[in-house]
């Protein structure tokens, strides 16, 4: 904890300049997350410097950037998972709906309720079946039982598109369907649980290209009701389904805009080498 | 010889040495269930199963009941204690090492976890003589069944830690992500998950209690009644294996022979039926 402590104390310092000039307009409606000098490390190597991006509600937000950029680490401090890799540290805010949720006082599970995830590989529990995979975030943080979930299991279901093809299946192992449907079955899970957030870390990386026009279509369904951050490698699904874009280069936020400013007219030069695939 | 052959020729030697090895270790192992089961066999009766030791000498040596309860009684007590403890140590080797001192103490407890895997039993059973049988102050089945948690606990802590370890972690991230908590996390999506492992060290540990004989010389003495409440001496099969076979009778050595098969039948069938009950639907 006390090299923790200090490497934060020593952030404040270095980052107290850029504060000023960066710090978005938090007055700005429809803002659902917002991120104040963030910055991740991983032991003594820094993944994320100073990262000022505020997400809107309601919105598709995608993070380009190409390999280790810092892409997942990002979206990884916006549910705090990235504190469960041992040695890793942070500083920095992350606001939801204005609260930080780094506070003392703030249960990194509670946020993890609020604010789902969709893994790079799909990654159903493997000894459970459809039905309590779907089930399992409402019955093992005690929210809901018996046959109460029912209703929900088919709702989560068919918002993922998800349950036509599934409907006589639930009690088969949910390991045993497609890639795809296993990650719309993850995305299930995730919406069982009512979140307001929902975060995507590369989720069509590891699917086909039918399976990923499916995620990507129901990614553009998914912004009525949740707000999305979709981490990718591939900018024509930034391009296909977001409506703001981030550009990430090794740890730094080169550019954040609608996406179609980012794409037709990126400010950066950085980012317009990106786009028109120069590197990365 | 071209190179081809000559490495198609290597690898056909590897082949048979491996195999050579194989049936040099299974010989053994072979021959003495043979023996086992072609002398023990003949003895196997209804009698053999059921009725009390008979009177030293006379020719009629009775049967293993009392033995055979003794021993199923040994291992449910001992499974008693040494199932949750082992496997929640193992959990907590696995799953909790991500702080400093957890860490520490976790790495300090494997050595000692190994270290007792490699004391010999009698010493076991010396230490519970002097800690357990004489402070209740009479050889009991709950001293028989302590100083064999002594030995299983390490094989079932061991055996869940690397069974758990085994499991990905994305299945913990996929659950954590749901907020669920640590311990839920750990008890209801990363342990069934690592249920196999956790079986067969589970296993592994009753056959290695059910066979031990010297922890017992010490604690449960050895009897020739059945079950007499908890702070009687009882009787175990690996302890009338012991006194039978050191008698000059030929009838009470035979049944030596009777009670080896038996316990090796009783191994057996539990680890049948442990396998069958902990295959659920979702088992592979």
């Amino acid at each position: 904890m006390g090299s923790l402590e200090s490497e934060n104390a020593e952030m404040k310092e270095n980052t107290d300049g850029a504060k000023t000039s960066n710090e978005p307009n938090s007055e700005e409606a429809g803002e659902k997350i917002q991120t104040v000098n963030l910055s991740a490390w991983f032991a003594t190597k820094q993944a994320l410097k100073n990262i000022n991006l505020s997400v809107k509600a309601n919105a598709v937000t995608a993070i380009i950037g190409p390999s280790g950029c810092g892409k997942s680490t990002l979206v990884r401090c916006l549910n705090r998972m990235h504190e469960l890799v041992p040695g890793s540290s942070y500083s920095g805010k992350v606001l939801l709906d204005r609260q930080d949720i780094y506070s003392k006082e703030v249960d990194p599970v509670l946020i993890r309720r609020r604010v789902g995830m969709v893994f790079q590989k799909p990654n159903p529990f493997p000894t459970m079946s459809i039905y309590d995979n779907v089930a399992a975030g409402l019955r093992l943080t005690g929210l809901k039982k018996g046959k109460k979930l029912d209703d929900v299991v088919r709702h989560s279901l068919e918002q993922a598109t998800l349950w036509d093809e599934v409907r006589d299946d639930l009690k088969k192992p949910g390991t045993s369907i497609s890639g795809g449907q296993q990650q719309r079955l993850c995305i299930a899970r995730a919406i069982a649980l009512q979140p307001e957030v929902i975060l995507m870390d590369e989720p069509c990386s590891a699917l086909d290209p039918a399976a990923t026009a499916k995620i990507e279509q129901l990614i553009v369904t998914l912004k009525e009701n949740y707000t999305v951050v979709v981490v990718t490698h591939n900018m024509q699904q930034a391009a296909r389904v977001s409506d703001f874009t981030a550009f990430l280069y090794v740890g730094e936020l080169i550019e954040y805009g609608s996406t179609w400013g980012i794409f037709e007219n990126p400010k950066n030069e950085l980012t317009e080498k990106y786009i028109t695939g120069r590197f990365g | 010889m071209t190179s081809y052959a000559y490495r198609k020729f290597k690898n056909r030697l590897f082949l048979a040495l491996s195999l050579g090895c194989v049936i040099i270790a299974a010989v053994p192992l072979l021959s003495i269930l043979i023996e086992v089961i072609l002398k023990g066999a003949p003895e196997l009766s209804i009698k053999l199963l059921t009725q009390p030791w008979g009177v030293i000498g006379s020719s009629d040596a009775g049967g293993l009941g009392p033995s055979i309860q003794g021993t199923l009684i040994l291992i449910g007590l001992t499974s008693l204690i040494c199932m949750p403890l082992g496997v929640i140590s193992g959990i907590f080797l696995a799953e909790h090492g991500n702080n400093k001192f957890a860490t520490a103490y976790a790495s300090w407890m494997r050595i000692f976890n190994n270290a007792l895997t490699g004391v010999p039993s009698i010493v076991v059973g010396i230490t519970v003589f002097a800690v357990v049988v004489l402070t209740l102050g009479h050889y009991s089945p709950i001293a028989g069944a302590v100083a064999l948690s002594f030995i299983a606990i390490p094989i079932v802590a061991r055996t869940t830690e690397e069974s758990l370890k085994l499991v990905p972690n994305s299945v913990r991230e996929a659950s954590l992500a749901l907020g669920v908590r640590n311990w839920r996390t750990t008890v209801s999506v990363v342990l069934p998950d690592a249920r196999k492992g956790v079986v067969t060290g589970a296993l592994l540990a009753t056959a290695r209690i059910a066979g031990e004989t010297a922890p017992l010389l010490m604690t449960i003495l050895g009897s020739q009644y059945f079950f007499q409440g908890f702070s009687q001496p009882m009787d175990a099969l690996p302890l009338r294996i012991y006194r039978d076979a050191f008698l000059p009778y030929s009838n009470f050595q035979a049944q030596a022979w009777g009670a080896a098969l038996i316990l090796i039948l009783i191994v057996l069938g539990l680890n049948i039926g442990l396998r069958v009950a902990s295959s659920g639907k979702l088992g592979k």
